[in-house]
C-alpha cells in the first residue's frame, strides 16, 4: 500500500526523468555519427559548468557571510557589557575588514588611485594574507593552482563564521521591525551597487580624464576638470565618431525616434482595431502578426540586412519586376494621353534602389526593418486596451446615433490614454536608444549617415577608443533622457502609483 | 435556414456584427491578410534561402520552396563539412549563449524574488528611494554603462569568459525583474499573509509557503523575459567576447552574415534552427508574456 502511495506520488517526476533521459539518449545517438565535425564536446561542458558553478558558489558565501553579519546586528542583543564590547570590536573588525576589500577593489579597477603610500599598502594587507596563504596551501600540497583561490577563500570564510559563533554565543535575541526588510533588500542591493552604481561613478570620473587607447585606458590616464571641458567641446564642436557632427546625429536621433513611434503606433492601432472586431480566422491572424516581433531580433536584423542588398536582395527584386511591369505598361498605353506619360513617369521613377551606398535609402532601409519589428507588439498592447473597454459605451453611443469616428473619437481614444500614454513614452525612450538595428543593418553607415547618437558612442568606445570623450557623450545622452523621464513620470504620474 | 453548404458556408463567414456589410467584411480581411503577408514573408525567406542548393543562392526567384531545394545547409551549420574539413560550432555557440542566459537570469530572479518582496510588503526608510531608483534604471540605455562596465571587466580580467558577460547582463536584467516581481507580489492580497502571521507563523514562513507557491508563475515570466532579453543580445557580447571559442550565437552567425556571397545559406539554416525553437516559447507562452508586460511597468 505504501508502495503504491510511493509511487503515484512521484510518478510525474519519475516519467519527466524517463522522457528527459529518452531524449538525451536519442539525441546523442544521433549525432555521435557526426561528432568529429561538432566543436563542442563534454569537456568544454564541463569546464564551463566549473566555472559558473564556483562563480555561484562564490557569490552566495559572500551573500550569506554579509546577510549574517547585518542579521546579529539587527537580531541580537550583548547578554553584558563585556560581551557588548566583544561584539562591537568584532563588528567594527569585520566592517573595516570589507571596507578595505572595496577600497583594494577600486584601486584595482582604477576607479581611485592609491599610489604606494603607508595606506595603499594597509589596504593591501588584506590581500597580501589571502595571497601567502593561498601560496603556502599550494606548497603544502593542500590545493592546486586551480582551486588554491577557493580553497583559501573558505579557510577565511570558516574564520569569519567563527567569529559570528561567538558573537551569537554571547547574545541573547531581540526583535526588529525593519531588519528583515533591509535583510531582504541586501543581496540586490549589493548587485546594485556593484552592477549599476560603481559603473555610473567610475564614468563620471572618465567624463572627467583624457583616457583613450594611447594612454592605455585607465592606467595612464589623468584626470581634471579641463579634461572634462575638453571632452564636452569636443563634443559639440567637433566629430562625434569619425566624420558626423553632434547636431546632425542629434536631429537625425528625433527623425528615427519620432518616424518609428508614429509608425508603430499608427499601424499597431490600425491592426488592433481590424482585430477587435468579432471577425473568422481571428486567431491566426493574431498569430501571424506577431511573428516579427517573435523573430529574435538580431536573426530578423541579419535577415533584413541581406535583403537590402542591391541585386538579390527582396526589396530590390520587387522594386525591379514593379519597374518592369510599369514600363511595359507605359509602353501599351503610349498612345493615350496624359496616362501614358503617367506611367512612363512613374517607370522611370520607381526602381532598384541602392540601399547600401545612398545615405536617404540607407536611413529608410533600417527605418522600414524597426517598424517592421515594432508594429506587432504595440498592436498587442493596444488590443489589449481595446478589450478593456466595455462595449456598452459603443451600444449607448449607437442608440443616440453616434457615427463610427464619433465613437472612435469620444470613446475608444479617451478610454485607450491610459494605455497608450505609457506604450507611446516608453516607446520613445527605447526607440532612441535602440542601435542593435542600425548597427546590424548598416553600422551606421555610408559615412556615419544612419548613425543615431546612441550608435555613435559605441563606436566612439569600441571603434575608436576615445574613452574619456564617450563616458561625457554618455552623460550628455543621459541628461537628455532624465529629461523627457521626469516629463513622463510628471505626465503619467508614474511616480506616485509606483511608490505607493 | 437554407442546407445548401455554399451558403451556409458563407453564413458562417461573414457572422455579422454590428451590421457590416459582406463588402467590409471582404475588405477587412483582404488588409488582415495583406498585413499577414508582409508580417511573414521576409521571414519566410530566410526558410527559403536555407533550403537554397549553394550554386542557386545568388538568384532574384521568389518563390518560397525553391527549386532543387535541399537541406545541405543545415548538415553544414549542425555537423559541419568533412569533405572540406570544416568544423561546426554551431552547438558550442549554443551552449555559450545558454549557459550565459540562463545564469544571468537564475541570479536575477533569485535576487528579485526576495527584495520585491520587501519593497511591497514593508515600510522601512529609503523604500521610495529605492523604488525611484529602480524606475530611473529602466528609462537608462544599457549601453551606456557599457564602456565603464566594459573596463570593470577588464581589470577583473574577465574578458573573454562567460563571467564577464553574465556581470554585463545581470545590469540591465536585474532591475527589470526586482520591478516586474514587484508588481506582481502588489497583486497578492495581504489578507492571506496576515492570517498566517496571526496563526503564529513567522515572515520567513510566509514568504516561502505562501507568497512563492502563488506568485511560481509571475517568477517563470520573470526568467522568460530576463532570458529573452539576453538570448538574442549582440552589442553588449560583441565588446566582450572576442575569442570564437566563447561567442554566442549572435555573434556566431553574424560571421556568417558578414559573408554575404559565401555563407547566406549557412546563416539562414542556423537562423532557422536558432528561430523555431524560440518563436514556439514565445507563441506557446505570448498570452502570460503579454499579462507580465502590463504586471510592473512595460519593458521590452
Amino acid at each position: 500500500m505504501e508502495n503504491e502511495n510511493f509511487l503515484r506520488k512521484n510518478l510525474p517526476a519519475i516519467l519527466w526523468i524517463a522522457v528527459i533521459a529518452s531524449i538525451y539518449f536519442i539525441l546523442s545517438s544521433l549525432i555521435t555519427p557526426f561528432s568529429e565535425g561538432i566543436t563542442l564536446n563534454t569537456e568544454i561542458v564541463i569546464e564551463r559548468l566549473k566555472e559558473i558553478g564556483s562563480f555561484l558558489f562564490g557569490i552566495l558565501g559572500g551573500l550569506a557571510i554579509i546577510e549574517i553579519y547585518f542579521f546579529q546586528i539587527f537580531f541580537r542583543q550583548p547578554i553584558n557589557s563585556t560581551a557588548n564590547i566583544i561584539t562591537r570590536v568584532i563588528q567594527v573588525a569585520l566592517g573595516l575588514l570589507t571596507f578595505t576589500i572595496i577600497i583594494y577593489f577600486f584601486n584595482l579597477t582604477d576607479l581611485i588611485k592609491l599610489g604606494d603610500g603607508p595606506i595603499s599598502s594597509f589596504i593591501n594587507t588584506p590581500f597580501d594574507i589571502f595571497t601567502s596563504l593561498q601560496k603556502s596551501l599550494i606548497s603544502a600540497k593542500i590545493a592546486t593552482k586551480n582551486s588554491g583561490t577557493m580553497i583559501a577563500g573558505i579557510i577565511i570564510s570558516l574564520g569569519v563564521l567563527a567569529l559570528y559563533a561567538v558573537i551569537q554565543f554571547i547574545s541573547k535575541p531581540r526583535s526588529s521591525r525593519v531588519g528583515l526588510a533591509y535583510l531582504l533588500i541586501l543581496p540586490a542591493f549589493i548587485g546594485v551597487l556593484f552592477l549599476i552604481i560603481y559603473p555610473f561613478l567610475f564614468e563620471i570620473k572618465l567624463a572627467f580624464s583624457n583616457a583613450s587607447l594611447g594612454t592605455q585606458a585607465t592606467k595612464n590616464a589623468e584626470y581634471g576638470l579641463i579634461f572634462g571641458w575638453e571632452n564636452l567641446k569636443a563634443l559639440f564642436t567637433g566629430s562625434v565618431a569619425k566624420d558626423a557632427k553632434f547636431l546632425e546625429v542629434f536631429w537625425r536621433t528625433i527623425l528615427w525616434t519620432g518616424i518609428n513611434v508614429t509608425f508603430h503606433t499608427l499601424g499597431g492601432m490600425g491592426l488592433a482595431i481590424l482585430l477587435h472586431r468579432p471577425l473568422r480566422f481571428k486567431g491566426l491572424y493574431r498569430t501571424l502578426l506577431v511573428i516579427p516581433w517573435a523573430i529574435p531580433g538580431t536573426i530578423a536584423a541579419m535577415a533584413l540586412r541581406n535583403e537590402f542588398d542591391s541585386r538579390y536582395g527582396l526589396f530590390n527584386i520587387l522594386l525591379g519586376n514593379l519597374n518592369t511591369w510599369l514600363t511595359t505598361v507605359s509602353q501599351n498605353t503610349v498612345n493615350i494621353v496624359g496616362i501614358g506619360n503617367g506611367f512612363a513617369w512613374l517607370a522611370a521613377t520607381i526602381g532598384p534602389v541602392s540601399w547600401k551606398q545612398d545615405p536617404f535609402w540607407a536611413f529608410v532601409s533600417v527605418l522600414i526593418a524597426n517598424i517592421w519589428l515594432g508594429i506587432p507588439f504595440m498592436s498587442v498592447i493596444i488590443l489589449g486596451g481595446l478589450q478593456s473597454i466595455s462595449q456598452e459605451y459603443y451600444e449607448a453611443a449607437e442608440i443616440d446615433g453616434a457615427s463610427r469616428w464619433q465613437q472612435f473619437r469620444n470613446i475608444t481614444l479617451p478610454l485607450l490614454r491610459p494605455v497608450l500614454t505609457p506604450a507611446i513614452i516608453l516607446g520613445v525612450v527605447w526607440t532612441f536608444n535602440k542601435f542593435d538595428i542600425i548597427y546590424l543593418i548598416t553600422q551606421g553607415g555610408p559615412q556615419e549617415k544612419t548613425d543615431i547618437l546612441v550608435s555613435s558612442m559605441y563606436k566612439a568606445a569600441f571603434q575608436f577608443y576615445r574613452y574619456g570623450f564617450t563616458a561625457m557623450f554618455a552623460l550628455v545622452i543621459f541628461a537628455i533622457l532624465f529629461v523627457f523621464t521626469l516629463i513622463y513620470l510628471k505626465v503619467s504620474g508614474g511616480l506616485k502609483s509606483a511608490t505607493e | 435556414m437554407s442546407t445548401n453548404p455554399i451558403s451556409r458556408f458563407f453564413r458562417w463567414f461573414f457572422y455579422r456584427s454590428r451590421g457590416d456589410s459582406p463588402f467590409k467584411t471582404i475588405l477587412i480581411h483582404a488588409t488582415l491578410i495583406a498585413s499577414c503577408i508582409i508580417a511573414v514573408y521576409p521571414a519566410l525567406r530566410v526558410v527559403t534561402i536555407s533550403l537554397r542548393p549553394n550554386d542557386t543562392l545568388l538568384t532574384t526567384d521568389l518563390r518560397i520552396i525553391p527549386e532543387n531545394a535541399t537541406l545541405d545547409n543545415y548538415k553544414e551549420v549542425l555537423f559541419g563539412d568533412p569533405e572540406k574539413n570544416r568544423q561546426s560550432d554551431f552547438f558550442l555557440w549554443i551552449w555559450n549563449s545558454f549557459s550565459v542566459v540562463a545564469v544571468t537570469s537564475i541570479i536575477s530572479v533569485i535576487l528579485a524574488a526576495i527584495s520585491a518582496y520587501a519593497f511591497s510588503r514593508f515600510r522601512f526608510p529609503g523604500r521610495e528611494a529605492g523604488l525611484v531608483f529602480l524606475l530611473t534604471t529602466q528609462m537608462i540605455p544599457a549601453g551606456m554603462l557599457l564602456l565603464p562596465l566594459f573596463i570593470m571587466i577588464a581589470k577583473l580580467k574577465m574578458i573573454n569568459t562567460s563571467l564577464g558577460l553574465i556581470i554585463a547582463y545581470a545590469v540591465t536584467s536585474v532591475p527589470l525583474t526586482i520591478w516586474t516581481l514587484k508588481g506582481y507580489y502588489d497583486t497578492i492580497p495581504v489578507d492571506l499573509e496576515e492570517a498566517a502571521l496571526i496563526d503564529g507563523a513567522s515572515r520567513l514562513t510566509v514568504f516561502t509557503k505562501i507568497i512563492l507557491p502563488l506568485s511560481t508563475p509571475a517568477l517563470a515570466i520573470a526568467f522568460l523575459f530576463s532570458f529573452m532579453g539576453g538570448w538574442s543580445e549582440y552589442l553588449v557580447a560583441r565588446v566582450v567576447l572576442q575569442k570564437n571559442e566563447i561567442f554566442t550565437w549572435p555573434l556566431g552567425i553574424f560571421t556568417f552574415a558578414q559573408q554575404f556571397t559565401v555563407s547566406w545559406g549557412q546563416f539562414a539554416a542556423a537562423s532557422v534552427l536558432i528561430a523555431i525553437p524560440v518563436m514556439a516559447l514565445f507563441l506557446y507562452s505570448s498570452k502570460w508574456l503579454i499579462s507580465g508586460l502590463t504586471l510592473g511597468s512595460v519593458k521590452g
